[in-house]
């Protein structure tokens, strides 16, 4: 049986003490899933999983707080939903985990830059074992499914989900790149250079928390400090400074806590790459704290905690 | 009027309208098409693909300061200077959808009563000249809510792209007057050319789906909460799909207070984001993404057409469709009102 008859059957077995499982169905186009919230065996008929389905849907467990909910996960997902058990942000006893053993997903900004005609005017797409064939506009083109894989799943150390109740498919393990070209090369550049690049990329985002409603980690949302009224915080004010502050709020708010999912940077309508001051920030976290979130049950993150003298920053050493 | 202008003057039209005007273009940066402000070095990109935020800030830019206000000391009067926009501003290559939305706003910004003097200005000092589709997207829907891929609907220029160059219909006075730069020329018989890629561009579309049931279908679900937590599920309430829809028009009001000096700015609000309509007391009518939900698509497909002449207050760019995280599609929605029977 195929990975998804499989977890068909898994989802079947479990559906009746659920109020919903949340997996992936075909989207607006052959291009594009989108999350499908399953409630009877009838919508397990429409569930797809494979490089297509690339929302982390752990985003949706802190609202669904008090139901019995299923979720798929592939292995990145799978540590949102361990960072959010350890925060405390949902109940393990409410969540049925149907983790999967993942290959990568795509990204769909590489599809787009690796066409030559713009993926809107889509018309089939064919899932194959490492290639997608897609037509768009009359045109035929192959595309390497390596060469366009999201960028986490280049650097992805667990492509199995880390914690299920039902694990899919066979364990594999990831041979996994140490890091990005992009990230360091982003980070060999000048301060002066870095600073130039945010003010030119920051005067595009428009401010519609795209990034932080997808992050789910995120779990102010309704109440967050960029959109609070009273006190009103931020300036609501679009400029690149302002838009660049929002940013640092969320990068700050997520150390330690940020699963790199990408979901932000996924999200976001104006393709920043927020992912440069994630990773950049999950580096520095493992560097000082040793922390790595959502890999391990029962971790608590550092900036959770409280210690008079940090065993590894050396305050009075400087 | 009908006239031609090839590519590379079009080019050059840009640039000689940008020394007396803010000129709006889409721009490629970074993997994106969006408009920016045309300054030397940039180019236009005119047929990579749709710009992925709506040219609305045209016409209501997402940061209005509508005052200032000064004082020299604390004992001091203050003193309020307006701040009314100035200048005038040119919008090249918008696609059809993008020009007509903007006329959503206007029986809600000018009527009897009221008039909101920032955004009157703006767009009476703004020129589109639009660019008809050549072919549709997977989201495109303007054919079903009143447009079309060569809609002349809010623009002033309508252009064609044939052969190496463009037709340019006139659709406005000011249009024509844009026209008559030594830049464009004879058109020729490429009309001819020009309506049938019109026609095309239609035909791919594929039948329209009627949407006059959905003002009373929607209406009809209004106290149906399953009906809409069922459709919101897989919403994140980011409020994405309005900052990228041009009809939508909310605003928000703040005050930014710098000691002796204040200004107030008008901000784009959304109807998807919780502090929509929290109350100062604290409750919230709308708690819920669900709630958030319905007020979108109720005020697009159903309150708005009640109130302004059937007009449904969306032009079909598929902009919230392609752009929302989680691919939540609107059609769906409306559809399943309308097909919805007890
Ligand atoms: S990051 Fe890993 S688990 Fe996540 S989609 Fe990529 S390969 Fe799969
Ligand atoms: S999703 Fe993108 S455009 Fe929206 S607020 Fe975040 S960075 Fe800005
Ligand atoms: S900040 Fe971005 S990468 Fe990190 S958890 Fe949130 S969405 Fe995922
Ligand atoms: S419909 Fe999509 S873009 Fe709009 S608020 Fe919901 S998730 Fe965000
Ligand atoms: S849909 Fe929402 S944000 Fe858009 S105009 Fe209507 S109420 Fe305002």
């Amino acid at each position: 049986m195929s990975q998804l008859d499989d977890l068909k059957a898994a989802i079947k077995d479990r559906l009746g003490e659920l109020d919903c499982v949340i997996g992936w169905e075909q989207g607006y186009d052959a291009l594009h899933a989108t999350p499908l919230f399953i409630r009877s065996e009838a919508d397990l008929d429409r569930l797809i999983i494979g490089p297509l389905a690339v929302h982390n849907l752990s985003t949706y467990l802190p609202g669904l707080k008090g139901k019995k909910v299923g979720i798929v996960v592939k292995g990145c997902d799978s540590r949102s939903v361990i960072e959010l058990l350890n925060e405390k942000l949902i109940n393990r006893d409410d969540v049925v985990i149907f983790g999967l053993c993942c290959d990568g997903v795509v990204s769909q900004r590489k599809i787009r830059a690796a066409l030559s005609a713009d993926p809107g005017f889509v018309e089939s797409v064919t899932v194959g074992a490492d290639d997608l064939k897609i037509t768009v506009a009359g045109q035929n083109a192959t595309l390497k499914l390596a060469d366009v894989k999201a960028d986490k799943c280049l650097t992805c150390q667990h492509p199995d989900a880390v914690l299920s109740d039902v694990l899919i498919g066979a364990k594999h393990g990831a041979p996994a790149l140490a890091s990005l070209a992009c990230q360091d090369e982003f980070e060999a550049k000048s301060d002066a250079e870095k600073f130039a690049f945010w003010q030119e990329t920051m005067s595009r985002c428009i401010r519609c928390y795209a990034c932080r409603n997808a992050c789910p980690m995120c779990v102010c949302r309704d109440y967050c400090i960029a959109t609070s009224r009273d006190p009103l915080w931020v300036s609501q004010e679009n400029s690149p400074t302002e838009n660049m502050m929002f940013q640092m709020i969320h990068v700050s708010h997520l150390a330690g806590r940020c699963t790199e999912c990408g979901e932000c940077e996924r999200a976001c309508p104006v393709d920043i790459p927020l992912m440069l001051l994630r990773r950049y920030m999950n580096k520095q976290v493992k560097d000082v704290f040793e922390h790595q979130a959502g890999t391990a049950l029962d971790q608590t993150p550092p900036l959770f905690t409280f210690k008079v003298e940090e065993e590894r920053i050396h305050e009075r050493g400087w | 009027m009908e006239r031609f202008i090839t590519k590379t003057n079009l080019t050059r039209l840009a640039e000689d309208l940008a020394a007396t005007c803010r000129v709006l273009a889409p721009v490629a940066t970074g993997g994106t098409v969006t408009f920016h402000r045309l300054r030397s070095g940039m180019s236009i990109d005119l047929h990579s693909r749709m710009a992925a935020v709506s040219p609305k800030a045209a016409t209501f830019p997402q940061t209005e300061e509508l005052l200032q206000v000064t004082r020299e000391g604390e004992d001091k009067k203050p003193e309020i200077h307006e701040t009314l926009p100035q200048g005038k501003n040119v919008v090249i290559g918008c696609r059809p959808c993008g020009a007509r939305g903007k006329l959503i706003f206007n029986p809600v910004y000018e009527t009897e009563k009221i008039k909101d003097p920032y955004f009157i200005q703006r767009r009476d000092n703004t020129i589109f000249i639009t660019l008809a589709c050549d072919r549709p997207e997977t989201t495109c829907f303007c054919h079903s809510v009143g447009g079309g891929p060569a809609d002349t609907a809010g623009s002033d220029v309508l252009l064609t792209l044939v052969g190496e160059g463009y037709v340019a219909r006139s659709v406005t006075p000011e249009g024509e007057e844009i026209m008559k730069h030594a830049l464009f020329e004879d058109a020729g018989d490429k009309g001819k050319e020009a309506d049938a890629k019109n026609a095309r561009a239609l035909e791919m579309m594929g039948p329209a789906h009627d949407y006059s049931s959905a003002p009373a279908k929607i209406l009809a679900r209004f106290d149906d909460m399953d009906f809409w937590t069922a459709q919101s599920a897989k919403c994140i309430s980011c409020g994405a799909c309005t900052y990228m829809c041009p009809t939508c028009y909310c605003f928000n009001i703040t005050d930014d207070d710098l000691g002796l000096t204040s200004r107030r700015i008008r901000t784009w609000d959304n109807c998807m984001s919780h502090t929509f309509t929290l109350e100062g007391s604290g409750h919230n009518p709308r708690p819920t993404k669900a709630h958030r939900l319905k007020n979108r698509v109720g005020h697009k497909f159903s309150y708005y057409p009640d109130l302004h002449k059937k007009v449904i207050a969306c032009c079909g760019c598929g902009r919230c469709i392609k752009q929302c995280p989680a691919g939540v599609d609107i059609r769906q929605i409306v559809n399943a009102a309308q097909e919805y029977s007890e």
